[in-house]
């Protein structure tokens, strides 16, 4: 198949940033998104060009690295994949496509379509875990959990960090992101002791990196690669009251 | 150099304790003085890291990633083992030991197995009291299921995700050591050489991926958990970045790479479609719990199936070959991976492969959704089906998948000791990136279980016995070894960005990629890796003539990020290929094509295995073979360490 692509080029987070126009010959319909974009890079290598940089690792849904903005909508509009997982047999001959980073004033750009997400890592550092040193622990049959919520927090915990939620949000909230963290802790008997340090520690953070507040648009839902579900921002906002109830009782 | 194990005295299940109680000790006030770094994030690294903060280290960890949250151990898809006997199904650490220095094919160093098994329950508590949300029955307690190679239910799983979730609950252990001032974090940062002082591992010297800036960074000690090489092959189930570069820098530096020729073919993958593909996916092993593996019994069907004239529900059941079932009836589709994968290789072989390529076999699901009914099997396999329909656009509920084997892991490595330290001292290695434990295959959901056990367990008692004979804080990188790197790393990047040539990087890569597979994959022979031998330093050559780097070094620049790495596949594959050579036997993932069981081997007459079955030459080749480096193009020098075998009896792996 023939495309014509779209995308954003910018040298660096000191540089302006452009569209520029590609032409996308004789694509397998085999092909993965990303294995488009090397076969383009490939040509522009080629002919002398500097090609399109892009996030990827795993390559198989997993890694949360790949982070491109298709056609206006984050890992495009296909439900429940990332970029990397896309398959062109989803794209048309003749298709034109738009392809941006992810966009958010937290995520300052990289290069091209690469951007940085270490805001994320740093809400994880301000509360996302539980504190138990190595060696320390009981046997695991020691504590049961019932399956029904060991399953809800496997189901939060399947988050992997993509930062689609934020690039889907007119807010660039990060209320999915970290909602599902600490529903994942918090669920279990594990993450009781520290709940309300956690959400405190995580929501403070997440509002000192610049993301914008949740205002339940539920975008971020639709395009979560994992399928997240907002519930959880419902129950961290309930944990959040609680939590700052009994910080000023304190 | 003479290569010393330091395998603790006495029995094999006393010899770690022994060990710990016989390790060096470094007081809590002392502890704070020395500075580790740890390249890699992964499982190995990630632990390592997260848990020498927690002893009072100052640690330096590095990744290539933009978190460490994305190391490729997050891939893992189906479980870790360990010796819980929670299904009291007769379970124990010495099975655990047994079937892993058998799966080996007793080719593993049996102190470092006994120890691996021996930490695997302490590995399933942490995670737990971590947070990682295992997989739970009705009474609130863990789950566990089956694996190839054993005939217990071992493996503990959380989805089709365990690795993940191993992952991010080490991820969040470093997070907190991080926020605590014990580590501190680079992330996309790239590690380009060792700097040795008197002969000791001192430091490293790092590229910013993001300014291109090469900086170095002095420690008391260094430990590389960077993972596997099974990206020679180009196509692999590898992350793209996955790569070979840390461990080779070592090994040029004077650390010996330890049987580089074993390397892990899955045979669970989705088959290669075209060249464009740039990586395969792996369908989990835990598929092989509930699926059943089969071609059909004669050519013409196959090859009515490849051209479209018949679909595979078309073939009766009495016209199938369910092969691992026919051969290795005790084990069936749960057979370790080196031999799932040769016989699927053997059935294509004969020209009975299903694939449009004819390499491809089914792996299928109709008995299992008869027996237990659809939604049973979605709640135990529904991701990894959601993730082949995506892939392939088939879909496996109503049809059978198709699969074909791929690399997945290397066993192959860094040689190291019984404390993980490499022939350098001072420079430790990790997870995937050491030889240890595995042997010459390893078997389903023990990589997660080596990497953890040597991060959180292992190296946090081992490394003292380094450190507390090193004065802490004595070296600074304006000393001139670091200066000297440096430049030396710069020259190399120049060089690379003024080749000025005319191919991608990535042409070479999966030119390379392409040799080792054929001679150096499933199936080797002498004539074979001779060629690849000769060939490989003429790609080398016009890499370095006529590839083509476009940009600069200063800023984001991932061709010359591919291309450094690719440079080093390029030498690496030579002392890959030395040693297959070298290995005149068949065992485990290595396969040479000139010692195999034939129907006139007294050995299959007698009925103890099958023609075509993998000829060990225990005689000649229990040994480690440890490369050392002579420069690149001269051929590395051998070093032996024969291995001992106490506790397993040596004998022909049978799982007929």
């Amino acid at each position: 198949m023939n495309l014509t692509l779209k995308v954003w080029r910018q040298k660096s987070v000191h540089d302006d940033g452009l569209i520029e126009t590609y032409q996308a010959k004789d694509i397998p319909i085999e092909a993965s998104f990303l294995e488009m974009l090397d076969i383009v890079n490939q040509r522009i290598i080629i002919d002398g060009g500097e090609p399109i940089h892009f996030d990827y690792d795993c390559r198989e849904g997993i890694c949360g690295q790949c982070s491109l903005t298709i056609n206006g909508i984050p890992h495009s509009k296909e439900r429940g994949v990332t970029a990397c997982q896309l398959h062109m047999r989803k794209f048309k001959d003749g298709d034109t496509i738009w392809i941006e980073p992810f966009r958010a004033k937290a995520f300052p750009l990289q290069r091209d379509l690469m951007v940085d997400r270490s805001a994320f890592d740093r809400i994880i550092a301000a509360g996302g875990f539980i504190d138990v040193r190595t060696g320390s622990a009981q046997d695991a049959n020691n504590l049961p959990v019932a399956k029904t919520r060991a399953d809800s927090a496997m189901d939060a915990a399947a988050c992997i960090g993509c930062g689609a939620c934020v690039a889907a949000c007119k807010n660039a909230s990060a209320m999915l992101f970290v909602s599902a963290k600490a529903a994942h802790l918090n669920l279990l008997p594990q993450g009781a002791p520290e709940k309300d340090k956690r959400v405190l520690g995580m929501v403070r953070q997440m509002d000192a990196e610049g993301f914008g507040n949740c205002t339940n648009l539920y975008e971020c839902e639709a395009v979560c690669p994992k399928e997240i579900s907002t519930e959880n921002i419902a129950r961290l906002n309930r944990d959040y009251a609680v939590a700052l109830a009994k910080e000023a009782t304190v | 150099m003479s290569l010393d194990s330091k395998i603790p005295e006495g029995p094999i299940d006393q010899k770690w304790t022994k060990h710990k109680m016989d390790s060096k000790l470094i007081n809590p006030s002392n502890k704070r003085k020395f500075k580790v770094i740890v390249v890699g994030s992964g499982l190995a690294g990630g632990s390592a890291a997260a848990s020498l903060s927690e002893m009072g280290y100052q640690v330096k960890c590095f990744c290539y990633q933009d978190s460490p949250r994305r190391a490729h151990s997050i891939a893992a898809q189906g479980g870790i083992n360990a010796a819980k006997n929670y299904q009291n199904d007769g379970d124990s650490v010495y099975r655990l030991f047994y079937d892993t220095v058998k799966g080996g094919d007793f080719r593993s160093r049996e102190a470092n197995v006994h120890r691996l098994a021996e930490v695997s329950s302490n590995i399933i508590d942490q995670c737990t009291a971590q947070g990682v949300p295992f997989a739970r029955e009705y009474g609130g307690l863990l789950d566990n299921r089956s694996f190839g190679g054993a005939q217990v239910s071992r493996t503990f799983y959380a989805r089709g995700q365990t690795g993940q979730q191993l992952l991010i609950g080490c991820y969040q252990a470093l997070q907190k050591e991080i926020s605590k001032g014990g580590v501190e974090m680079h992330t996309r940062t790239e590690m380009m050489d060792v700097v040795l002082v008197d002969g000791h591992a001192k430091g490293i010297v790092v590229r910013d991926l993001v300014t291109g800036e090469i900086s170095s960074h002095a420690a008391d000690a260094v430990c590389l958990a960077t993972g596997g090489y099974g990206n020679v092959f180009y196509l692999s189930t590898n992350a793209m970045g996955c790569n070979v570069t840390a461990a080779f820098k070592a090994y040029k530096r004077g650390a010996y790479i330890a049987n580089p020729c074993y390397t892990q073919i899955h045979p669970t993958c989705i088959p290669v479609s075209g060249d464009y593909q740039s990586k395969l996916t792996l369908m989990s092993e835990s598929l092989r719990n509930d699926g059943r593996i089969w071609v059909p019994v004669s050519k013409e069907d196959a090859e009515a199936i490849r051209t479209g004239n018949k679909k595979p529900e078309d073939i009766a059941e009495e016209d199938r070959d369910y092969y691992l079932e026919r051969k290795y009836p005790s084990f069936g589709n749960l057979a370790p991976r080196d031999i799932s994968s040769r016989a699927a290789k053997e059935v294509c072989d004969e020209g009975r492969g299903v694939a449009p390529t004819g390499l491809g076999v089914y792996l299928d699901f109709k008995d299992a959704i008869g027996r237990l009914g659809e939604d049973v099997i979605r709640a135990r396999y529904g991701n990894l089906f959601q993730m082949y329909e995506k892939i392939s656009g088939d879909n496996p509920y109503q049809t059978p998948m198709q699969i074909f084997p791929a690399v997945h892991y290397t066993m192959g490595g860094l040689w190291v000791d019984y404390n993980l330290q490499t022939t350098i001292p001072g420079l430790h290695c990790l997870g995937e990136a050491n030889f240890s434990d595995h042997g010459a295959n390893r078997l389903g959901a023990s990589a997660l279980m080596q990497g953890l056990a040597d991060g959180y367990f292992v190296i946090p008692t081992t490394i003292a016995n380094y450190l507390a004979d090193q004065k802490p804080g004595s070296i600074n990188t304006d000393m001139d070894e670091f200066t000297q790197a440096e430049s030396t790393v710069k020259e190399r990047i120049e060089q690379l960005i003024n080749i000025n040539g005319s191919r991608t990087v990535d042409s070479f890569h999966k030119e390379l990629g392409l040799l080792v597979w054929e001679q150096c994959g499933m199936g080797r022979s002498k004539e074979g890796l001779e060629m690849a031998l000769k060939r490989i330093p003429e790609i080398r050559e016009e890499f370095w003539t006529n590839a083509r780097i476009p940009g600069d070094a200063n800023g984001v620049n991932t061709e010359l990020e591919k291309a450094g790495r690719v440079a080093d596949f390029l030498e690496f594959a030579e002392v890959m290929c030395t040693d297959a050579l070298n290995r005149e036997e068949s065992c485990g993932g290595h396969f040479r094509l000139e010692y195999q069981f034939t129907e006139d081997s007294d050995e299959v007459k007698e009925g103890k295995t099958q023609a075509g079955e993998a000829l060990r030459r225990d005689a000649e080749y229990a040994y480690v073979a440890a490369w050392e480096f002579n420069g690149v193009g001269t051929p590395p020098t051998l070093h032996k360490e024969e291995l001992e075998f106490e506790n397993v009896h040596l004998a022909i792996r049978s799982y007929a």
